[in-house]
């Protein structure tokens, strides 16, 4: 015998309020996630301890320092010069950039940084848009990996092959350049390079172009990326984020355009600026500042004192026995050059008691070194100001009110590397 | 605003307690003589436009009294202006107030000198280790640290055991021993602990090993 029931049937608005006022009693059950230190998403080894609900983050956590060395330590224990091979360590996306930071530091403490021959800060500016096309290339590979683009992974990684080439041909290594000196550079660059660079540019062109057409309309791309992590103007100065995390919420502040240093200031670039400050800001700042840097280095290769075989000898070094190696011609035929070797070897180069700051605009940022001396050729406190550490200080603040599939978007578009971070 | 027409602003605020300006390779520097002011001064400003903390730093002035000097570094976005500030604490004190309400940025930053040199910051609603981890003994970044660092009989935190992978197909462990048995300049802590004892007397040359910190040693005060 069936039974008739009623079945009471409400409509949707009043079903939502009773599902919500069922759900209270759910609330406050919150879960712990460990993320990190070696999860292929933070690429290195960054640990974030989420606090979720549901898959909604409601605190974040960022724990730092599995990769530190002491840099700062290290440094106070031997001579300027002997630093250099650790500065190539702290952004390993970009050595090149950061040899080019720390001499300019030790330059300015010596008082020499405007005496730079030209061909000097020409070669210097070249391995620093280099360095940056490298970095702001693996940050994208990575970043648009994480999301699902594999391909733009492959298509970057073929040009950094040949960025490496480059830093091969320049300095002999491929990673570990260590091609800045203080007052000048480990070596003239080879006749060749200038047309391998040009090369590089023509090629390099056609790839950024192709990576354009994958992702910056691609509506997958723009739909994860777009109002996500968003960083006001305000929020961005007060967490004084640096490079293009600054730059895409909108504050133009360029080291370059601000406090030229080298020879920036004869050359032709725009700074590329975000309006919104969310991650699809940061992407196109980073892919504008590849392409002004190739603007760049067109620029350097046409302009380059000496030309690009160097016929006529155009120095490198500042003309200075107390600050740059002589010859080793000279030191085997000439007192005087002997004494300067043996000093500089000895004891490092004798730098004037004082203190200054001096900040580079690197690939992630702002690379300051901020160097206390008390005379002689030994640093009495090197603090490196590290621009991954300070952008990374914003998570907390950025990633609660996010999904827990929106962390990769925000840690790939804040571009960090923990060999800088941690130091 | 110049850097030094900044300065002589900060100056006329504070009078006494700011040096005069000091220069070297056009970078302008004030001193504050209290450091409990220093978040006052800082907040002063931030409000004539130096909106922007670029760094935090520590120096150790070892052997000379006060010990400790935080330095901050400052700079106004809208012009590009930079000042330096820096101030005195000694080693009784080791404690000065925290900018963090200042800049949100000054966070990290606090935290760091905190772990490295051993500095307080008052305020700081957060002061943790941030580079070492949490029970880390040590203040690596003082003068008086060697730089080979130093033993800790933290065993749980600083020293640990074998791994349960050891001898598995992934593992590359040279000879398939830990670092007691193979690494001659291990430093070994003074411990009670059964298991670790046993793996240091396995060692044939386990003589002198223990509390052995290899490198130059502690530095003599003056």
């Amino acid at each position: 015998m069936a039974t008739v029931q009623d079945i009471e049937i409400r409509d949707s608005a009043a079903r939502a309020a009773q599902a919500a006022d069922d759900m209270q009693d759910l609330h406050g059950e919150k879960m712990v996630l460990n993320m990190g230190p070696s999860h292929p998403a933070t690429h290195g080894v960054l640990r974030i301890v989420l606090e979720l609900d549901g898959e909604v983050i409601t605190k974040a956590d960022p724990d730092v320092g599995y990769l530190h060395r002491g840099d700062e330590k290290i440094a106070e224990n031997m001579t300027y010069t002997q630093f250099i091979p650790y500065t190539d360590r702290l952004d390993y996306l970009a050595p090149l950039a950061n040899n080019v930071a720390y001499a300019l530091a030790v330059e300015k403490l010596l008082g020499v940084d405007k005496d730079l021959p030209l061909r000097c800060q020409y070669i210097r500016v070249m391995c620093c848009e280099l360095a940056r096309i490298s970095a702001h290339l693996l940050g994208l590979g990575a970043f648009a990996m994480d999301t699902g683009a594999v391909t733009v992974f492959l298509l970057v990684f073929t040009e950094r092959e040949k960025i490496y080439n480059l830093a091969e041909a320049a300095s002999g290594a491929r990673l570990t350049t260590s091609y800045t000196r203080i007052g000048g550079l480990m070596r003239d660059i080879p006749p060749t390079w200038c047309a391998q660079v040009k090369q590089f540019c023509d090629e390099f062109e056609v790839t950024l172009a192709e990576v354009e057409t994958l992702l910056t309309r691609n509506r997958i791309w723009v739909d994860r990326l777009r109002d996500l992590g968003v960083v006001s103007k305000e929020m961005a100065i007060d967490y004084a984020l640096s490079g293009p995390n600054l730059r895409g919420s909108g504050v133009n502040w360029d080291l370059r355009k601000n406090q030229p240093y080298l020879c920036y200031k004869d050359l032709d670039f725009e700074v590329a600026l975000g309006s919104v400050g969310d991650c699809y800001d940061r992407y196109m700042v980073r892919m504008e500042e590849m392409r002004q840097s190739v603007r760049i280095l067109r620029q350097c290769i046409e302009k380059i004192p000496g030309g690009w075989a160097n016929d006529k000898k155009e120095p490198v070094n500042i003309p200075d026995g107390k600050i740059t190696l002589p010859s080793k011609q000279k030191v085997l035929t000439s007192m005087e050059e002997l004494i300067h070797q043996f000093m500089l070897v000895t004891e490092g180069v004798n730098c004037p008691p004082g203190e200054v700051y001096f900040g580079h605009e690197n690939p992630k940022g702002e690379l300051g070194f901020y160097i206390n001396s008390k005379g002689g050729g030994v640093p009495y406190r090197l603090k490196i100001r590290a621009p991954s550490f300070i952008n990374l200080s914003i998570l907390g603040e950025l990633m609660p009110g996010a999904m827990i599939s929106d962390v990769p978007v925000i840690l790939g578009s804040l571009d960090f590397v923990m060999g800088e971070s941690d130091r | 605003m110049t850097a030094l027409e900044a300065a002589q602003k900060i100056k006329a605020q504070f009078g006494e307690i700011i040096s005069e300006p000091a220069e070297f390779r056009g970078e302008i520097t004030l001193k504050v003589a209290d450091a409990e002011k220093i978040a006052d001064v800082c907040r002063f400003a931030k409000s004539i436009g130096f909106d922007y903390l670029v760094d935090i730093s520590s120096i150790d002035n070892y052997g000379n009294d006060p010990r400790w000097t935080v330095v901050y570094h400052l700079r106004a976005i809208v012009n590009g202006v930079e000042i330096r500030l820096k101030t005195d604490v000694s080693e009784e004190i080791s404690e000065v107030p925290s900018v963090l309400s200042v800049w949100r940025t000054a966070n990290w930053h606090e935290r760091e000198i905190y772990d490295m040199m051993g500095i307080r910051f008052k305020g700081h609603p957060d002061l943790r280790r941030i580079l070492m981890w949490e029970g880390y003994p040590y203040y690596p970044l003082r003068k008086d640290f060697p730089l080979a660092g130093k033993p800790t009989d933290l065993l749980g935190v600083a020293f640990t055991r074998v791994t349960p992978m050891e001898g598995g197909p992934f593992v590359t462990v040279a000879g398939g021993n830990d670092s007691i048995a193979r690494e001659p300049r291990v430093r070994v802590p003074e411990s009670q602990d059964v298991e670790l004892n046993a793996r240091v007397e396995a060692r044939k040359d386990n003589k002198e090993m223990r509390g052995q910190a290899f490198g130059p040693g502690s530095i003599e005060k003056k």
